[in-house]
């Protein structure tokens, strides 16, 4: 049976880890490629980094880090952040990334997911969606939630499925940051109206939250960033209890 | 021992050359049908589209070198869909080397699927010191129905292959690359493998 899976993200800033990452016992807790490897050796199922540097080497200190980190770890990453043409995930790929995110570029050039789907095959092309409540409509929203467009939630993610995307990764900006749980109600008609995986992301505080956002936003995964940052939760915990609330897992 | 990677131009091929590192072993990527008629050991990866790997495979004359190789062999995802008669994906035929058409996964599940799997009905020598039952990455949307020549099954839907082997040839529907110390584990066996593989399969 194929088990739910636990997406640490880690936020990459000019090649380094940034946003509340307080692992004391890592020697260099600014290192992505540490991080990476603490997760993966700690029941990660795979990873996610989203890059926000605004550098002209963004480019190449990204390829750089992608081809660091898939010499280092030995399960699945994504990488995500500004890639917006064929060539940047060309680059990508070829340095090892199992798959690539992307955002603005999708909903700027739709013809994007196309084109990458056709070349490189759905399942590395994930399309992240950030969406915010406005008025009871889900409204996808640009640049890291800050651009609102007219674009809903649910046809866009349909369009997105049918361009070839092989996975959504939907973050909703009402629960991120809250700690409150994840949007599960959106999450549920995410998943039943669409025929991808749909990875759930925004407001993981505590283990319920995960098993709520299986349970009942039938999410196949769940990323979260601070929880597992600063601790709060443990991936084997989180594991663990999942387990027994019958949701299946890899231990 | 001399590991040649088959490069023909399809997908990510830099995860099993960095997992082979990470085992201690260099691995050579080629084309070049000398270098991989001498290796020792040969892994034909894949990732992308069925019919279009195969056009690369046909213009390098590779469809050709591949199935008459005399050494271990490891196909891994599309690398081992390609090994099969035909594929759904493209209407294409393969290098017809397992007895097996591969076809689409039916909308009943969600396609692809994506993520780690158990592997079971484990039933050779590649899966020394693997556990019943052990989970694998798998990404794909194509899959080979169970046959003769199949020796570990998932579950997704329905009862699948997720390995299949016939003489030398082995060929793995997930990622060993990417599927943690389990993953490693099956690489190293494929490397320990010797040529004489009359008595590999368990059955």
């Amino acid at each position: 049976m194929l088990t739910k899976r636990i997406i640490p993200c880690l936020d990459i800033k000019n090649g380094r880890t940034v946003k509340g990452i307080n692992f004391l016992d890592l020697r260099d807790a600014g290192d992505p490629v540490e991080l990476a490897k603490f997760y993966s050796e700690n029941g990660a199922d795979e990873l996610v980094f989203l890059d926000i540097s605004a550098t002209e080497e963004r480019r190449k200190t990204l390829a750089d880090l992608v081809l660091k980190v898939a010499e280092t770890i030995n399960i699945p990453f994504t990488v995500g952040g500004g890639i917006s043409s064929v060539e940047d995930v060309e680059i990508l790929l070829n340095n090892g990334a199992d798959k690539v995110s992307i955002n603005s570029s999708a909903v700027k050039n739709p013809q994007l997911i196309n084109d990458l789907a056709s070349k490189f095959g759905s399942q590395c092309i994930v399309v992240a969606i950030d969406a915010k409540l406005i008025d009871g409509n889900w409204k996808v929203h640009l640049v890291g939630g800050k651009v609102p467009t007219a674009l809903d939630l649910f046809d866009w993610a349909k369009q997105v499925e049918k361009r070839g995307a092989g996975e959504i990764l939907f973050t909703s900006m009402d629960n991120d940051g809250t700690k409150n749980g994840f949007a599960n109600k959106a999450l549920k008609k995410l998943s039943t109206q669409l025929n991808i995986p749909i990875i759930a992301s925004g407001g993981a505080g505590k283990i319920h939250h995960f098993t709520d956002a299986f349970n009942i936003g039938k999410a196949d995964a769940a990323l979260a960033a601070s929880v597992f940052h600063f601790k709060e939760i443990t991936i084997s915990e989180l594991k663990n209890e999942l387990q027994i609330q019958g949701i299946p897992v890899r231990k | 021992m001399k590991i040649v990677i088959v490069n023909y131009g399809a997908g990510n091929i830099q995860s099993i050359k960095f997992a082979l590192n990470r085992l201690g072993v260099e691995a050579i990527l080629t084309d070049d049908e000398t270098k991989i008629r001498s290796a020792d050991k040969v892994i034909f990866p894949g990732v992308g589209e069925a019919s279009s790997a195969m056009q690369k495979l046909k213009a390098s004359g590779l469809d050709k070198v591949i199935p008459t190789l005399k050494q271990p062999v490891l196909g891994i995802c599309l690398g081992m869909q390609l090994l099969c008669n035909t594929s759904e994906e493209g209407n294409t035929k393969g290098l017809g080397f397992f007895d097996v058409g591969v076809v689409k996964f039916s909308n009943s599940v969600k396609v692809p699927q994506i993520g780690w799997n158990q592997i079971q009905n484990l039933k050779s020598n590649l899966f020394e010191a693997v556990s019943e039952n052990e989970n694998m990455y798998l990404v794909h949307s194509y899959y080979a129905p169970l046959c003769k020549e199949t020796i570990a099954s998932s579950e997704y839907g329905l009862q699948y292959s997720s390995a299949l082997q016939k003489d030398n040839f082995y060929g793995v529907q997930f990622h060993p690359e990417k599927s943690s110390t389990a993953g490693e584990q099956i690489l190293k066996n494929f490397l320990n493998l010797t040529s004489n593989i009359s008595n590999q399969i368990k059955r």
